[in-house]
């Protein structure tokens, strides 16, 4: 090999490793990531991980040490073995044979055996949540976003948004979830596994975020073209900040504050959106699109796709279609003067 | 040879006109709404000249008469003429016209409503949708191919069709309280 030749081999594996180092280190910092456990479910799915990774990685790097061991001492005795083949069974070797593959045997049902345990403990540890008095949080999974409802006893304190689910910290919460159209799974790595959305069913979880912070999630069975585009955002706060903001989510949309955004609402109410979507305090009552009476309060749009900005507002609400093919919206071609009255109403929905 | 190659072509082109059928067009070039603006709302015009009927693209394409099925329920028009059968609004499933059975005469009911109880859904309503709503409203009195419609509900059956349904003996009306049992 040149000396270039060797040069570029380096680099080539230097690159590798840091890739893989910085691949590694991602998913141990990511907000979408079981390696880096916000709450007790993902706690103790991510111990079940490290446990089956370890025993594992062992016996992986066990069985390739005594395959590289049988291939040196084979090539060793290359020289010493007769011509003729081995018809008569040396018996001692026979008895070392059966003894080496009988402990393998047992190695490997007591290793399964230990999963199983640790599997099933792990199962029943995410049942462990469950409470009557949690506060509970109705999911409906929708092509392709996630209507979120937080229920209340008394009805008028129940409120609806979308695609932006908040908890407090150390709080469990109970998710009771169903889908309005086909199978969808609702996953939080962060915080726990996974659970299907079913039609016409309710499946319930319970989640608990002991640290702060925000958290992705992400539909995690296929349900159509915009499948991968379907993701929200979990943000778990102190309980004084989710009890400020569920009072804020509570109230109807502010009535607008000046004659540009009175203008806005006007061509809201007059054009298609209305016969999707709620303003709570508007007459825009529909209930197949998400909900906007807070709509600026939101991080993102679109299910996570965009984050909230007027400029992807605009682009989304002028031609959805050409962001994420497929979706429900249809295009809106607004006069530029409508559209700009229209995005500074949809901005004061804070 | 020269047989097979013309019936490979035939078959080529057989297959490229099928796929229509299943186009999902995101981004629609619909049938443009303008050629509705002279519909009047009612049959009688001065001379001989008749309406000229245009086809309705959208009743040749699976995706958008689906489409125009899940907007009739979005947009509500189970509220009143439910699931084709009627209630407050007229039933759509029958072979029964009020104001005209062409895709162009349903557009302009839709668009334009229609008195006593039809609201005009214009400038709430895309065109496009419209046209797709259009088809899907024909399609419930099966005036549109087959090969096309829609074959099947995505409303889930609450029970059982009555051929699968078990046998249930009747039991009266309320059955008989405990205290009124009479003693063994």
């Amino acid at each position: 090999m040149s000396a270039r030749g060797r040069r570029l081999g380096r680099n080539a594996l230097r690159s590798c490793a840091l890739a893989c180092y910085a691949l590694a280190t991602a998913a141990c910092t990511g907000s979408q990531s079981i390696l880096n456990p916000a709450g007790p479910n993902a706690g103790n799915v991510s111990r079940l991980w490290w446990l089956m990774f370890y025993v594992c990685a062992a016996v992986f790097l066990l069985v390739i040490a005594f395959l590289a061991a049988a291939l040196a001492r084979a090539r060793r005795r290359r020289n010493q073995l007769p011509d003729a083949p081995d018809t008569e069974p040396d018996a001692r070797r026979e008895r070392r044979m059966r003894g080496v593959v009988t402990g393998a045997v047992v190695a490997t049902v007591i290793i399964l055996f230990v999963f199983l345990v640790a599997s099933f403990t792990t199962s029943r540890s995410l049942y462990a949540l469950s409470d009557p008095n949690n506060l509970r949080i109705k999911v409906n999974g929708q092509q392709w976003w996630w209507q979120v409802e937080y229920e209340n006893d008394v009805a008028s304190q129940t409120f609806k948004t979308a695609n932006e689910i908040h908890l407090p910290v150390g709080q469990t919460v109970t998710l009771r979830l169903t889908s309005s159209d086909v199978i969808h799974s609702f996953w939080v790595p962060n915080l726990g596994g996974k659970r299907d959305l079913i039609p016409g069913h309710e499946t319930t979880m319970w989640l608990r975020a002991d640290r702060a912070g925000t958290y992705r999630g992400q539909c995690a069975e296929y349900c159509g073209l915009q499948h991968a585009h379907m993701a929200f955002v979990v943000v778990a706060e102190p309980v004084e900040q989710f009890s400020a903001w569920m009072e804020a989510q509570r109230r109807p949309a502010a009535p607008p504050a000046n004659a540009e955004q009175q203008r806005g609402q006007q061509v809201f109410l007059a054009s298609p959106c209305v016969m999707c979507h709620t303003i709570r305090g508007t007459d825009a009552s529909a209930s197949v699109a998400p909900d906007l009476t807070h709509l600026a309060s939101r991080q993102t749009i679109a299910a996570g796709m965009l984050p909230n900005t007027r400029g992807h507002l605009g682009g989304w609400v002028s031609n959805s279609q050409e962001l994420k093919p497929g979706n429900r919206m249809p295009p809106n071609p607004l006069a530029p003067a409508d559209l700009q009255a229209l995005l500074s109403y949809l901005e004061s929905l804070k | 040879m020269m047989i097979a190659a013309v019936c490979g072509v035939g078959l080529a082109l057989c297959l490229i006109a099928a796929c229509k059928r299943e186009e999902r067009g995101l981004r629609v070039d619909p049938p443009s709404a303008a050629r509705v603006n002279s519909k009047t709302l009612s049959e009688l015009r001065p001379g001989n000249v008749q309406p000229v009927s245009a086809p309705n693209e959208f009743e040749q394409n699976a995706f958008a008469m689906n489409e125009g099925k899940r907007l009739y329920e979005w947009y509500n028009c189970v509220g009143c003429h439910a699931h084709g059968g009627g209630g407050m609004g007229p039933p759509l499933m029958d072979a029964k016209w009020i104001y005209g059975g062409a895709p162009e005469q349903i557009f302009a009911t839709i668009v334009e409503g229609r008195p006593n109880g039809m609201p005009s859904f214009r400038g709430k309503i895309p065109d496009y949708q419209v046209w797709q709503l259009s088809a899907y409203v024909r399609s419930m009195s099966g005036q549109v191919s087959k090969d096309a419609s829609p074959s099947r509900d995505d409303d889930m059956n609450v029970r059982k069709p009555e051929q699968s349904t078990e046998q249930q003996e009747p039991r009266g009306t309320g059955g008989v309280p405990k205290s009124a049992e009479r003693p063994q």
